[in-house]
C-alpha cells in the first residue's frame, strides 16, 4: 500500500490498514521533513510559546516500528501511473502499489496584491509556517491579520496573548461566515474588540506597503494600517494536482464518495484534498480533522474491499482565548433557532432548523451540548424548535432519552 | 522525569519515563503506546485518549475539568468512576507510578 501525504489523515489511514488487517508493506510519503504532527495547536499552542514542535508529533519512532509503517519524509511524490499501479518520486524511481490513498492535504491561498512579496507577509499551514511566526511574534509590536476565519482569528488570539496590537482585516461583514451563524460571529467580534483586538469587517485589502523591503502598513478600504507582521488567513486550496494528472475526477478536490472511494476503484483519498459527492449531485467539502480521520478509516476499509460510510454529522471546534467554539452539522441556509444558556455569561448554544430539520448546533463553553447534539444529529433525531424552546431543556438530557 | 505504566488493550504493560509539563497522551503517543487515537490533539474535543486511572497516586491525579467531564460522558468505551481522558492530566511528581489501563475501544 502507497499512501501520498504524511499528515494527520495519512498516518491514521497507514494506521486504519493495520487494524483492517492488511500485513503487507506500507509506505507513507511525506512531502515535508517533519513526521506527522497535530495541526490544530499550530495557531495556538505553537505560535504562543505554550508547546514545542516536539509536543505535536502524533506518533513517536516507535510506533512506526512496531506496525511496520514505512515513514518516508521529504520526499515528494510527483507523477501517479495508474495504467502501471506505480508512484513516481521526485528523484525519478518508481513504486509499485496494490492500493494508494492520496492525502495530499491542501495548501493556504494567498492574495496577489501589490506588496505581497515584502518580507513579514505570511501564512500559516505548516509547522515550519507557525514556527516562522512564532519567531516573528517575538518583536512584533502590530500585527494584521487579514481574513476573519479560524485560522485568522486564532492567530490574532495568540497575538493578543502575547501583548502585540492586533488588527483584523475581513472582506465580509461578518467573522467566520462560512462556518457558524451571524449571531455567534457577532458574538465573537465582541469577544475579539473587548480583548483589544480592532475588528474591521466588510474591509477589502488592496495591497501591502513597504521600507526597505519589508512590510509597514496594509492597505485596505478603510485605510492603511500599519503592521510589521501580517498573516495572512484567507482559506486553502485542495491540493489534487496529482490527481488531477492522472485523470481522477477532481472538482476543487478529488471527488470521493461516502466510502472514501475516488472515480478509480484502487485508489481512495481523504482529509483536505477531497470534496465529497452527494445524493443530489454536489459537492462538499470539509477541511477537519474528523473529516480526515473518518475518510482514512472508510478508505482503509475499501482497500481490504469493505464499505465503511461516513456520513456522520460534520464537526469542528476553535479555540480562542480561553472560550471554545464547538459546532456539529451545517447550519447554512437555515430559518429557525432556538438559544440556550446565556450568551452575556460567555456560555451558550444555538440549535438551527432548516425547513423542519434539526441541522446544527454551535456551542460557545458547553461542551456537554455540543456531545449531545452530536448523537442527536448523528442519528436523525426530529428535535422540534417548540421543544428546544420549552423551559428548563437541556440537550444533554435530550440525548440520553433517545 | 515522572515514571507513569501505561496497560495496552491487549495487555502489554509500557513503563514510561514522562517529562514534566507534558501532557500524559503526549508521553504515550509519542513513546508508540497502542491503543490511543487522540484525533483532536489534546484540544479535549475528540474524547480518543480514554483511560482507567489507577495505583495509589490516583488519588494526586487533579479532578476533571467540567470540559472533561462532559467529554467523558460520550466514551465509548464503559465510562467508569476513574474514566479520564489522559490528555488532561499533566505529567508532574504527584502522579509518580500513575497506572494508566488504556480503554478496549476508542471511537
Amino acid at each position: 500500500m502507497v499512501i501520498v501525504g504524511a499528515g494527520q489523515g495519512g498516518l491514521q489511514l497507514a494506521e486504519s490498514l493495520r487494524s483492517e488487517g492488511w500485513t503487507g508493506p506500507i509506505r507513507l510519503f511525506g512531502e515535508e521533513k517533519h513526521a506527522p504532527y497535530h495541526r490544530p495547536p499550530l495557531s495556538k499552542a505553537l505560535v504562543c510559546g505554550d508547546q514545542t514542535a516536539d509536543h505535536l508529533v502524533i506518533r513517536g519512532p516507535e510506533f512506526f516500528a512496531k506496525k511496520g509503517i514505512d515513514l518516508v519524509t521529504g520526499t515528494r511524490v510527483v507523477a501517479i501511473d495508474r495504467a502501471a499501479r506505480e508512484v513516481e518520486l521526485a528523484d525519478g524511481s518508481r513504486v509499485p502499489y496494490a492500493g494508494l490513498g492520496l492525502a495530499t492535504g491542501s495548501r493556504a491561498r494567498t492574495l496577489p496584491l501589490p506588496g505581497a512579496d515584502l518580507d513579514g507577509i505570511l501564512v500559516l499551514r505548516s509547522l515550519d509556517d507557525a514556527l516562522a511566526i512564532k519567531d516573528r511574534l517575538e518583536t512584533a509590536r502590530s500585527v494584521a491579520v487579514v481574513g476573519g476565519g479560524f485560522i485568522g482569528l486564532e492567530v490574532a488570539s495568540s497575538a493578543r496573548k502575547l501583548g502585540c496590537e492586533v488588527t483584523v482585516i475581513e472582506a465580509l461583514p461578518r467573522l467566520m461566515a462560512r462556518a457558524v451563524s451571524e449571531a455567534v460571529s457577532a458574538w465573537y467580534a465582541d469577544l475579539h474588540t473587548d480583548h483589544g483586538v480592532r475588528v474591521l469587517l466588510a474591509t477589502g485589502v488592496t495591497g501591502y506597503t513597504g521600507a526597505d523591503g519589508r512590510v509597514t502598513a496594509v492597505e485596505t478600504s478603510a485605510g492603511p494600517i500599519a503592521a510589521d507582521l501580517v498573516i495572512v488567513g484567507v482559506g486553502v486550496i485542495p491540493d489534487d494536482d496529482l490527481a488531477r494528472a492522472c485523470g481522477l475526477d477532481c472538482d476543487r478536490g478529488v471527488i470521493v464518495d461516502d466510502c472514501a472511494r475516488t472515480s478509480d476503484p484502487e485508489i481512495v483519498a481523504l482529509g483536505d484534498c477531497t470534496a465529497r459527492r452527494l445524493p443530489d449531485g454536489s459537492t462538499l467539502r470539509l477541511e477537519s480533522v474528523q473529516n480526515a480521520i473518518e475518510q482514512a478509516k472508510s478508505g482503509a476499509a475499501w482497500l481490504m474491499g469493505k464499505e465503511r460510510l461516513f456520513t456522520a454529522a460534520p464537526w469542528f471546534w476553535s479555540d480562542q482565548y480561553d472560550v471554545k467554539l464547538q459546532m456539529v452539522g451545517l447550519s447554512t441556509g437555515h430559518d429557525r433557532s432556538v438559544t440556550l444558556g446565556s450568551p452575556e455569561e460567555g456560555r451558550f448554544s444555538i440549535l438551527y432548523w432548516r425547513k423542519g430539520t434539526f441541522v446544527a448546533v454551535d456551542s460557545i463553553a458547553r461542551p456537554a451540548d455540543h456531545m449531545a447534539a452530536r448523537r442527536l444529529l448523528d442519528r436523525g433525531a426530529a428535535l422540534t424548535p417548540e421543544e428546544a424552546a420549552e423551559p428548563g431543556f437541556d440537550l444533554a438530557a435530550r440525548a440520553r432519552a433517545g | 522525569m515522572v515514571k507513569v505504566v501505561f496497560i495496552e488493550p491487549t495487555g502489554g504493560e509500557v513503563e514510561l519515563d514522562a517529562t514534566e509539563g507534558w501532557s500524559l497522551m503526549q508521553v504515550a503517543t509519542s513513546q508508540g503506546v497502542d491503543g490511543i487515537d487522540a484525533e483532536c490533539g489534546g484540544s479535549c474535543a475528540c474524547a480518543t485518549c480514554h483511560c482507567y486511572v489507577e495505583g495509589e497516586a490516583a488519588d494526586q491525579v487533579p479532578a476533571p475539568s467540567e470540559a472533561e467531564l462532559a467529554m467523558l460522558e460520550h466514551v465509548v468505551a464503559e465510562r467508569r468512576s476513574n474514566s479520564r481522558l489522559c490528555c488532561q492530566i499533566k505529567a508532574t511528581p504527584m502522579i509518580e507510578g500513575l497506572i494508566l489501563r488504556v480503554a478496549e475501544t476508542q471511537s
